[in-house]
């Protein structure tokens, strides 16, 4: 238990140093091949894929990438997908599926983007198919959140076996701001918001929505990159080994449950 | 909905009560439609099931009055009554709000489902009432839309869920964010058991919502000049700066853009459900 404050935490999740999506990617994984495209309409640069091997063992990795910088921003769109990026994605999954390899997600998003482009290529519907193919895929899934994990833009990518989170990442309905904004009329209210939708790892654990926390050093993940990978790295091995010892029937039927069972 | 306007039309011609049309608005006889600015007679309006006489403008539906007009008279049996409004967050005021909504409204969540008969075919029908929290999804409405899922499934039956919402239940948090991930996963396993799902769109339709089963539809149909989308459009001339275009994210343009089969009248919606049933059904 940290005695930091939800509103230290949110800002914790969004500084630009914090690690990436694609720091994870470099530093848990050996030999990643970056796949592009939704063969359908474009590549959508706030979402990475592709393939890589974890320990030895060939998996596939997906995450929202925000940038650390203004120009990186611009780049990735700050992280928001259009549903190009969501459609990449459940392409990958359903290769990793294909090809039996574990899926890891990393999630870390403003939200998904809100955009003229977005609504009439159906961001709605790229978010609802990825969650409903997500629940059946017929391989392990580990979703981790790193940063920020923002609405139905997070859940895109985070129906998976295992869903766990570093410990000063925060997974919201919205942000604090908006949260504020529509329940209290004023979003200058964020940080009396981000205390009130209990949104820090700790509070999703209670709810029993994530299985684990991984810790971090103090003041974020980027204080001791090395340790937050070590500890990530071990995670996953472990995990991923519990779940492929399971039935594939048993290990869907274990993920219905545990999304059927909240709340 | 139309009891706002009515409220709303009350205030503005407090002083005309020699006008006997004003004097009956008074008394709540009569709404303005807002679409052609007709003054209609509720009596008339609802006798054509809520749309405007005048110009076919579709007047928002109670679950109530949706269930009347879709289910064969005397067949519908609710379920999932039991299953009501949760507090997780411990949200200040939440629970007070509930109440008193559901004493105004007579209904105790945003959505009523259960079991039915449409043109004398056994269906599970799931309806979502916008008079409570705007449609919004909290758990009690996900955990109910799972439940007729589940039936549909147990029961071989087919599947009509009717959308309205706003999207998520904000006062529920993370809670309502995972409803759309219980909802869609029962889907799933609907598909899987090979039976129909028939999702209709009705104004408005957004958020959480569309981002889960109301877009995952075997057919996706929607009522004429419905909003539909994931972020609402204030949100996104926000975003863009920029003001949309005339009749962006309406059932026209989803139609077009290919994520509607069909736009169906309110008059014709019934017979539409049945004969879609019928071409599902196996002897
Ligand atoms: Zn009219």
């Amino acid at each position: 238990m940290s005695n930091i404050s939800a509103w230290d935490k949110v800002q914790l999740a969004r500084q630009l140093e914090r690690p990436k999506a694609l720091d994870y990617i470099n530093n848990l994984f050996d030999d990643f091949i970056e796949l592009h495209g939704d063969r359908n309409f474009g590549d959508d640069k706030s979402i990475i894929g592709g393939i890589a091997t974890l320990d030895g063992m060939p998996v596939t990795v997906i995450g929202e990438q925000k940038g650390k910088n203004a120009k990186e921003n611009l780049e990735r769109n700050f992280g928001m997908p259009n549903p190009e990026g969501y459609r990449k994605a459940l392409r990958l999954m359903k290769q990793a599926e294909k090809f039996n390899r574990p899926i890891i997600t990393f999630i870390d998003t403003p939200g998904a983007y809100p955009g003229l482009g977005a609504e009439e290529r159906g961001q709605g519907e790229a978010i609802a198919r990825n969650i409903m193919e997500m629940s059946k895929l017929e391989t392990p899934i580990i979703c981790i959140v790193i940063g920020e994990g923002s609405s139905g833009g997070a859940l895109a990518i985070g129906v998976g076996d295992r869903v766990v989170m570093l410990e000063n990442s925060i997974y919201s309905i919205l942000s604090p701001e908006g949260f504020a904004s529509i329940l209290y009329k004023d979003s200058s209210k964020a940080k009396e918001a981000a205390e009130d939708m209990k949104a820090t790892a700790d509070d999703l654990k209670k709810f029993g929505i994530i299985d684990d926390i991984i810790k971090e050093p103090k003041n974020g993940a980027q204080n001791d990159f090395d340790k937050v990978i070590k500890d990530i790295k071990k995670y996953l091995i472990k995990n991923i080994k519990e779940l492929e010892k399971l039935p594939i029937d048993k290990l869907v039927k274990q993920r219905y449950e545990k999304f059927r069972n909240m709340a | 909905m139309v009891i706002d306007k009515v409220k709303k039309v009350n205030e503005e011609e407090k002083d005309v009560k020699k006008n006997v049309k004003a004097a009956d608005m008074m008394i709540g006889k009569w709404v303005k439609c807002d679409s052609c600015k007709e003054i209609i007679y509720k009596e008339e309006l609802h006798q054509n099931l809520s749309a405007c006489p005048n110009c076919g403008k579709h007047f928002r539906l109670s679950a109530r009055r949706r269930i009347k007009q879709i289910a064969d008279e005397g067949t519908f049996k609710e379920i999932g009554k039991d299953i009501l409004t949760k507090d997780p967050l411990n949200f200040k005021g939440y629970m007070k709000k509930v109440e008193g909504l559901k004493e105004k409204t007579k209904i105790d969540e945003a959505v009523k489902c259960g079991i039915c008969e449409i043109e004398r075919q056994k269906a599970v029908l799931g309806v979502m009432d916008g008079n409570f929290l705007m449609g919004s999804m909290g758990s009690a409405v996900g955990e109910r839309i799972t439940l007729a899922i589940e039936t549909a499934i147990k029961k071989k039956l087919p599947l009509v869920l009717f959308c309205v919402s706003g999207g998520a239940r904000m006062q529920e948090g993370i809670i309502s964010l995972m409803q759309m991930a219980k909802t869609s996963s029962a889907i799933a396993r609907l598909n899987d058991a090979g039976l129909l799902y028939i999702s209709v769109l009705t104004d408005p339709t957004t958020g959480g919502v569309t981002a889960s089963f109301a877009s995952l539809g075997d057919i996706v149909l929607a009522e004429p000049n419905a909003l539909i989308g994931f972020a609402g459009p204030r949100v996104i001339e926000q975003t863009i700066r920029q003001k949309l275009p005339e009749g962006f994210q309406r059932s026209e343009f989803l139609l077009e853009h290919g994520f509607i089969d069909k736009i169906v009248e309110r008059k014709d919606m019934k017979h539409t459900l049945g004969e879609l049933i019928r071409l599902h059904t196996k002897n």
